[in-house]
């Protein structure tokens, strides 16, 4: 059901990663899928799944929601896999019937490829379910904050997110709603032809946006009597502050940075 | 009672500009009310009487078209005390869903203080306080969607009690509440003005939770029909059903009595005082 | 004839996930055709979850339902027909309004049966009175009218399919009280006039007490009770120890009863609290 999605869940805790500083997190983040691409044999890429595996298990996040981040996007490494698989024709040959051949060379890129990508969805969904929406747009904001300097509305953008990330629930129960209502007046949404199906997303459509925009009224209306005035003068509850913590966490990645840098060249 | 909002000769209209003219309907004409401070008035009127226009008059989202209305003394016109009249009067909505602006408990409640710029120490400490006032101290770190329109609504009376007004107003906060999530909110409400000496004007169709407060204010049309204590309101049983409203059901019950010729007290509202009335009755009958 | 009927029903949230919950748990019923039925439980009680198996919304994870002798998700394309067949109107339903005007609007329903033009002309037009719509508002755009019409037109839009069971979720919530009696009485009227049956789900006892021949009580997922207004009324410490809100005047004639000065009686609407008073004052 569309209630199941996970992507951009928080799931709180007092583990290291929970408790790390999010600008820290976000530009460890960027580091980490840089390693991941630099990595380009198997041996290299191994050592960046063991700190995948090893920084998930430092966060104690439950391993099924790890499963079940990768539910969403297993179609497309499916789909990478099998073109990786087949269209790849150099190495030795394993299988070959008609058009059809696989190598070793395919079904290393094959693994390398799922592997990779695997990693990658790992890696970042391990941000956004150890910090808050808020944390990561507060420290989005204040990592963009120098762009201010040149008129990029940063504190605008960063609680538009704020605002987005609030109300995916919301729109997502309300959509599953809007969905049965108009089913039980007999709304078809399950066969006929494309453009018969485009049209049946109407029925579901126009009554989303309407109450899209009434919210946004109401809730604009709630922030103007909770004295939002824009970001000018606002102070922040949480302060972000690095710790020592932080130094461990840098100084760990740097290290399976630099292991992954030392495998290319040795192997 | 010293005073502490003020309506004074109050005209607002709503403008279409949609419209070629645009097209203007008067809401409000020539109010003229007083709320006293740490007073607790329920304000009545059938949708579209425009009680909840009034209401934002009090905080200045509606700037009267004539007339003044004044906030602790500050008329409202006056730009500079803006933030001023917002954080002493705080309002509180009818969808929670609609007003809660963060993801996290804690971090919605402190939404208000961060736009006041307060120190980041008093934020938290004020935060904890506002949230344990509402009994939701426990959820601070929970998701806001996964609670319950009750608690939500309670987070929400939270984010305003931590900017430490000295009123709130509550449009319709129970309607959209089940009956256990509207007991949890009278009951936040009622300490607060109890307790905390929180002025509170509430908004509501529900007849129980008028009957509760120290003041009745009825609206219809835009004006003022009727004002005074639950019991000289609700007294007027049939005055208050011309204007679309009702009356809790044990005062029905003792109206009608009165109407078949049954010597029973007409200012009875809540269920003791009709417990005591009809026993006294129904013993002396024996 | 029992037109719903329900048997060991049961329904399991996320059945398999870390999310699991019970909703619905061994439901057993027969809703029978003309009655007006009242369903209350607090939130959570898995009322909800429960109507909307009526009309093959949701499927069931195991037991039955029938609708009409049928069997529901036996055979899955007759599922629309049977659907057709209990009309169900959301909470809000107001929030489900999407064409350009009124007429349209309540035309979605109908078009969707396959019925031709002037048939849906005629329900809409018949609808549209029964709900009280004037019909020069029929070529308004739904989203020009009140609080109140919009409700009227969302709910003429299910009763223009001419269900068999007309399920309404919370037909009144967050009107005002003059609201809440028309569009509870607009029921009743509908209920009389086309002899069908009608399901109103509330959390207000006082209304269900007022409407509804027999009152379906869920409560932790499973049904309480499905019996007539007044014996669930006899209970009615029961039903306020699970967090139901009783009418004021039951709670009061309830301390009356235990102080010993009216009969035992259960009084839950205000016209039977003030014949029994009469009644025992002699004045009657």
């Amino acid at each position: 059901m569309i209630k199941d999605i996970t992507i951009g869940q928080y799931f709180p805790g007092i583990s290291p990663v929970h408790r790390m500083d999010p600008r820290v997190k976000i530009i460890l983040t960027a580091v980490f899928i840089v390693m991941l691409f630099v990595a380009d044999s198997i041996w290299g890429l191994i050592v960046g799944a063991a700190f995948t595996l090893v920084s998930f298990m430092i966060s104690r996040i439950p391993l099924k929601l790890m499963f079940k981040s990768l539910k969403p996007i297993l179609p497309i490494i499916i789909f990478t896999g099998v073109l990786n698989l087949f269209f790849i024709k150099s190495g030795d040959v394993y299988f070959h019937w008609k058009i059809f051949t696989i190598t070793s060379e395919g079904v290393r890129t094959a693994i390398f490829m799922a592997v990779r990508i695997i990693c990658l969805i790992i890696g970042t969904s391990l941000l956004t379910y150890t910090t808050s929406p808020i944390d990561l747009t507060d420290a989005i904001e204040r990592l963009l904050s120098p762009l201010k300097k040149i008129k990029v509305p940063v504190h605008e953008l960063a609680m538009m997110m704020t605002i987005a990330l609030r109300f995916i629930p919301t729109l997502i129960e309300e959509t599953d709603k809007i969905m049965s209502a108009q089913k039980a007046r007999g709304a078809d949404m399950e066969t006929g032809s494309l453009m018969k199906r485009a049209k049946a997303l109407i029925p579901i459509l126009v009554p989303l946006f309407v109450s899209s925009f009434r919210r946004a009224e109401e809730l604009a209306l709630a922030m103007e009597c909770r004295c939002y005035h824009g970001g000018e003068g606002r102070t922040r509850m949480k302060q972000l502050r690095m710790t020592v913590l932080d130094g461990y966490a840098c100084f760990y990645t740097a290290a399976f940075f630099a292991c992954v840098i030392a495998v290319n060249i040795l192997i | 009672m010293d005073s502490f909002l003020k309506a004074e000769n109050l005209t607002f209209s709503y403008i279409n500009e949609i419209e070629e003219p645009p097209v203007k309907t008067q809401v409000l004409k020539n109010i003229d009310l007083e709320i006293g401070r740490g007073e607790f008035v329920a304000v009545l009127g059938h949708n579209g009487s425009g009680k909840s226009t009034l209401a934002k008059c009090f905080n200045a989202i509606n700037i009267p078209e004539s007339g003044n209305a004044y906030v602790d003394g500050i008329n409202t016109r006056d730009e500079d005390k803006l933030l001023d009249i917002r954080q002493r009067v705080g309002m509180v909505f009818q969808n929670p869903d609609n007003q809660i602006v963060a993801t996290i408990v804690e971090e919605d409640v402190a939404f208000a203080l961060e736009n006041m710029g307060v120190e980041p120490g008093e934020i938290r400490r004020r935060v904890d306080d506002a949230l344990k006032t509402v009994g939701m101290y426990e959820y601070r770190e929970h998701a806001v969607h996964k609670l319950s329109g009750g608690q939500k609504q309670r987070v929400a009376i939270a984010g305003i009690i931590a900017m430490r007004p000295d009123c709130i107003l509550l449009d319709e906060p129970t309607a959209m509440l089940d009956p256990s999530g509207r007991a949890e909110v009278m009951k936040t409400i009622k300490m607060l003005n109890r307790e905390k000496n929180v002025t509170i004007v509430l908004i509501t169709h529900y007849m129980e939770e008028a009957a509760q407060a120290d003041r009745v204010v009825v609206i219809d049309g835009g004006e003022i029909m009727m004002d005074g204590t639950p019991k000289q309101i609700f007294s007027q049983v049939q005055t208050i059903r011309n204007l679309g409203l009702d009356v809790p059901q044990v005062t029905e019950l003792c109206f009608e009595l009165r109407q078949h010729g049954v010597e029973i007290s007409q200012d009875i509202i809540t269920e003791d005082e009709c417990v005591e009335a009809l026993s006294k009755l129904l013993q002396t009958q024996r | 004839m029992a037109v719903i009927k329900t048997e060991n029903l049961t329904y399991i949230y996320g059945e398999g996930t870390p999310f699991e919950k019970k909703a619905v748990d061994d439901v057993s019923l027969e809703i029978y055709e003309g009655e007006m039925v009242g369903v209350i439980g607090h939130t959570g009680s898995g009322k909800s979850t429960l109507i909307q198996h009526f009309n093959g919304l949701l499927k069931p994870s195991a037991g039955s339902v029938y609708i009409d002798g049928e069997k529901l998700w036996e055979d899955k394309a007759r599922l629309r027909e049977i659907r057709f067949k209990v009309g169900l109107v959301f909470q809000y339903p107001e929030y489900q309004l999407f064409e350009e005007t009124c007429y349209k609007d309540i035309a979605f329903g109908p078009k969707n049966m396959g019925l031709d033009e002037a048939e849906t002309d005629r329900r809409i037009r018949e609808t549209a009175q029964m709900v009280g719509l004037k019909s020069e508002l029929l070529d308004k755009s739904p989203f020009e009218l009140s609080g109140g019409q919009k409700r009227r037109v969302a709910i003429a839009g299910v009763m223009a399919m001419k269900p068999k069971v007309l399920i309404l979720d919370e037909p009144a919530s967050g009107l005002d009280p003059k609201g809440r009696e028309q569009i509870l009485s607009l029921l009743k009227e509908y209920h009389q006039a086309t002899k069908s049956t009608v399901m109103i789900v509330s959390h207000s006892m006082e209304d269900v007490a007022r409407y509804a021949d027999r009152i379906l009580v869920m409560n932790k997922s499973k049904l309480f009770c499905l019996d007539t207004t007044e014996k669930v009324f006899h209970r009615s410490e029961e039903l306020s120890s699970m967090g139901l809100s009783v009418p004021q005047i039951t709670r009061v004639f309830n301390r009356l009863k235990i102080m010993g000065v009216i009969p035992e009686r259960d009084v839950y609407t205000t016209p039977y609290a003030l014949k029994l008073v009469l009644g025992e004052l002699g004045k009657e």
